[in-house]
């Protein structure tokens, strides 16, 4: 049945096929190292470009004709403002859907094109966001070229990231929590209010930090929109010396974001204001990765500490 | 005698006291739900309003100009005092950057995924996983810094004649960045077919290699197909890379060693300058945008189609 | 000459050659600290059914899959002791010897049918393509050889090319089965190969079972006694680890010589 013959032919063919697994292997790694040595490249190019270039001055000034005086200042700021306005529309709206859908909605048709929406919304490319609230927020509601239209096109634009954070943070958690709830006499928000949501409160926080982190390097719907790449003011400032003490004008301030920025830098063709872009770009990788870092911290202590 | 006891009903205070509390609480509740409702469905207003958006201005738009010319006309130069407004120089160029971006992401996402999701160690999944997500979330601009800087030049000392925007260069550098979002995708779709399928393939003699080709791909196939299309839309949509990196030129054109723009780079380039609200400049954009969302709704149909078709069947 | 099986398998008096496809010497295995199998020594013989019964959590399956180093595939596993595959001798479980190789002499089928997402052709096949047969002729008629053997031929002649998803449960395993019988194993291992599977076609298993043990040795996993007194020619009972008792079915069934094996078939224990 086996005779030596038979043996070594298969020992052969062994051999090559584990050649193929080692091979392969490799090429695997060589993969792996690709992605890895590019982001390398490309951090380390701006960061020798732009670091020196870091100052305080570089933080508190405005931008300007000449590089050498150029400034993030109403960049950042902007950034800022905008990211407020994108988490106090996009936050609550996705929770509240994310909700619904996994507690509230039965199996019905509407229920179905809501959830295939939501699957299409977070494939839909970034720009056409854009064009949505340019027509919409900027000329039919009468925004205007502001921060309040940047914010809600960006709200828009992330909300399908914190809709679907939220559905899997509340479907993690064990159906047996619920029925105790329920068996006590909660309705159905006391049990969603007082146990669902504190549970699932580290997974909506990872989603909603990855949708933001996302929303910081957006740059094309703004640039849609029409925020401005230069701009050399401040909007003006939420606090008022006099009563009522907060104003709301600057939601409706032109203004500029870091990325656009960064674009704005990158276009021009004088050596110094690209080094200006790589500072920018340096702070701008700072921001997101520390914001996708945390969140990947937040959901690596989630799944150790999971004890119900 | 007396009549056995009876238990008599509640008073009708008591009673109503009951069904009075529960109707509030009841109602309290149909309002939550209402609200929560709400919500949900703006997803679905969202989606009617950008092909409302979308489509009344394009209509506007093609009063002007015949869908025939839009679809054939070679050039697109809609500012220019011979105006022409042919949409191919726009999909050209969005077509062979993609094309340029796949040629690099599906493979390379491919053979990480079955590495990530076959071979590697623990200790190797745990560190490259969280490394390639962080990659992902790099914003594009910085990508086109990137594409524009270093990518270019050292392609010009390797392509002798390389203009300084090329539809190669910008092509390329998309293609890494969209590498973590098709492995990804792709390698939770090859996790999630069952250790038993495996065994299986094993048990007959088979290496890590030949179980993960005849058997752990196909059974996931639909998930590795779905990541593929997600790839395809992302090289579509994308802005920055291109914009900064390929040039505002259009350009009819396959060759991807010349600069082109694409459909959102014209976006860009438009948004950029002063339209006033109505003119014809201003429609362009949204009749391009609605091309762009013709074309990355086609794909997301394709994707919805084949994942109905091979559902994982284990 | 007779062959006497004492209490642990051991042998008392000298053999005929080849009446043994493999023997196991002093086998322990360990899942990381844990000891799950303690000093095994047992004999295979050759072309015949050998069943391995206890309670759950006993070791037997952990037994089976060390035939067929299965265990190398998920890190922390160590074997101690040999297992001889007859006739050339060798110790399965060394270091030097390629698992791969050991699964291309011994094959097994598992508890859940798991065919491929591929054709019965291709499923059945697959062992082949794997060992580099490539002649379409050659392949054609060991397909149909192992369909035969697997009793499924005549249901599936017409329609090879259809996904195997499409049979039924009994008709997936026997598929398995003859995915399994393709490659003309030494060795074929059947892990609770019927308790996914509904009374019908549990029976019809065991028929095959019977048939099969004409061609090839079969070690058999099961926590039901009465197919293994049904169709197996030799039984050990195991407990937590350890071959309690090692004999013929007949006897393990009527007349056990150990407290505990009698304990277990009697229904007092387990």
């Amino acid at each position: 049945m086996r005779d030596d013959k038979n043996l070594n032919e298969i020992r052969t063919i062994i051999a090559r096929h584990k050649l193929w697994d080692f091979v392969f292997m490799i090429v695997g790694i060589l993969a792996l190292m690709i992605a890895m040595l590019t982001f390398m490249a490309l951090f380390s190019h701006m960061l020798i470009d732009g670091l020196p270039r870091l100052s305080w001055d570089f933080f508190t000034s405005f931008p300007s004709r000449r590089p050498g005086s150029a400034g993030i200042l109403s960049a950042w700021v902007g950034t800022t403002l905008v990211m407020l306005v994108t988490a106090i529309a996009a936050v609550p709206m996705g929770i509240g859907a994310g909700i619904y859908l996994e507690e509230y909605a039965s199996k019905n048709l509407i229920t179905e094109i809501i959830e295939i929406n939501v699957t299409n919304l977070a494939g839909i490319p970034s720009i056409i966001y854009g064009l949505l609230a340019l027509g919409l927020f900027v000329h039919q509601f009468g925004f205007g070229q502001s921060i309040l239209s940047a914010g809600l096109a960006l709200a828009l634009l992330i909300l399908p990231v914190v809709i679907v954070a939220t559905r899997e943070a509340i479907r993690a958690i064990p159906l047996v929590i619920r029925e105790g709830a329920y068996a006590l006499g909660a309705t159905k928000w006391q049990t969603v209010s007082h146990h669902l949501l504190p549970y699932s409160a580290a997974g909506i926080l990872t989603g909603v930090i990855i949708g933001l982190a996302r929303a910081i390097g957006e740059t094309a719907p703004i640039i849609t929109i029409g925020a401005l790449t230069f701009i050399a003011f401040l909007p003006p400032s939420p606090i008022k010396d006099e009563f009522p003490y907060i104003s709301f004008e600057w939601l409706m301030a032109p203004f500029t974001v870091m990325p656009i920025q960064m674009f704005n830098w990158v276009s021009r063709p004088e050596e110094e204001f690209q080094v200006n872009a790589a500072a920018a770009g340096l702070v701008l990788v700072v921001m997101t990765l520390t914001m996708n870092g945390l969140a990947i911290y937040l959901r690596y202590r989630m799944r150790k500490n999971l004890k119900w | 005698m007396h009549p056995p006891q009876t238990v008599r009903p509640s008073t009708d205070a008591a009673h109503s006291r009951r069904l009075g509390y529960s109707y509030r609480r009841h109602l309290g509740e149909r309002f939550i739900e209402a609200i929560l409702f709400l919500m949900a469905f703006i997803s679905v207003v969202i989606t009617l309003a950008i092909v409302a958006m979308l489509v009344s201005e394009s209509l506007v738009f093609f009063e002007h100009v015949s869908l025939w010319d839009f679809l054939t006309d070679t050039q697109w130069t809609p500012l220019f005092d011979d105006a022409h407004y042919g949409i191919l120089p726009l999909v050209s160029g969005t077509v062979v950057s993609s094309a340029v971006a796949l040629l690099v992401a599906i493979p390379l996402g491919t053979i990480t995924a079955i590495y990530l999701s076959e071979f590697a160690p623990f200790a190797v999944r745990e560190i490259a996983k969280p490394f390639l997500e962080l990659l992902g979330g790099v914003p594009t601009v910085v990508y086109g810094y990137f594409a524009l800087l270093f990518v270019t030049p050292a392609l010009q000392k390797i392509i002798p004649g390389l203009p300084g925007f090329s539809l190669l260069s910008a092509g390329l550098v998309m293609g890494i960045m969209i590498i973590p979002y098709v492995s990804s995708m792709a390698e939770d779709a090859m996790r999630s077919v069952p250790m038993h399928l495996r065994e299986g393939s094993y048990a007959m003699g088979a290496t890590r290699f030949q179980t993960a080709l005849r058997v752990v791909m196909p059974a996931a196939f639909s998930g590795i197909a779905a990541a593929y299309i997600l790839g395809i839309s992302r090289a579509v949509g994308e802005t920055m890379v291109v914009a900064i990196a390929a040039g505002m030129q259009p350009n009819l054109t396959w060759n991807p060693l010349e600069p082109a723009a694409t459909i959102t780079a014209y976006i860009v380039q438009v948004s950029l300058g002063d339209l006033p609200h109505g003119s014809i400049g201003y429609q362009t954009i949204f009749a391009a945008g609605l091309t762009l969302l013709l074309m990355t709704l086609a794909f997301n149909i394709l994707g919805h189609v084949l994942r109905k078709r091979y559902r994982e069947i284990y | 000459m007779v062959e006497k099986i004492g209490e642990n398998g051991s042998s008392v008096m000298a053999d005929a050659p080849n009446q043994y496809k493999s023997e196991v010497k002093s086998l322990s295995f360990y899942y990381g600290a844990f000891s799950a199998l303690k000093n095994i020594n047992m004999r295979l013989h050759e072309k015949q059914v050998t069943a391995l019964i206890g309670p759950s959590g006993c070791g037997k399956s952990t037994f089976l899959r060390c035939f067929n180093r299965m265990h190398d595939l998920y890190p922390g596993n160590r074997y101690v002791g040999e297992i001889i595959l007859h006739p050339d001798n060798v110790n399965i479980l060394a270091r030097e010897v390629d698992p791969i190789e050991v699964r291309m002499r011994v094959s097994m089928v598992f508890q859940k049918p798991n065919p491929f997402p591929k054709s019965i052709y291709e499923n059945v096949a697959y062992g082949l393509r794997v060992r580099g047969v490539k002649q379409r002729a050659l392949v054609d008629e060991k397909v149909e050889e192992a369909l035969r053997g697997a009793a499924l031929w005549d249901e599936v002649k017409d329609r090879l090319n259809q996904l195997a998803y499409n049979l039924s449960g009994g008709q997936q395993q026997r598929l398995c089965i003859a995915r399994a019988l393709a490659t003309d194993p030494e060795i074929l291992l059947f892990d609770e190969p019927t308790s996914a599977l509904d009374p019908i076609a549990t029976a019809s298993i065991e028929e095959l079972i019977a048939d099969l043990k004409d061609k090839v040795t079969i070690l058999i996993v099961t926590h039901n006694m009465q197919q293994a007194a049904r169709v197996s020619d030799y039984t050990a009972y195991m407990y937590l680890g350890e071959v309690i008792e090692f004999d013929v079915t007949d006897t393990i069934f009527i007349k056990p010589k150990n407290k505990q094996t009698e304990d277990y078939i009697t229904g007092r224990f387990g």
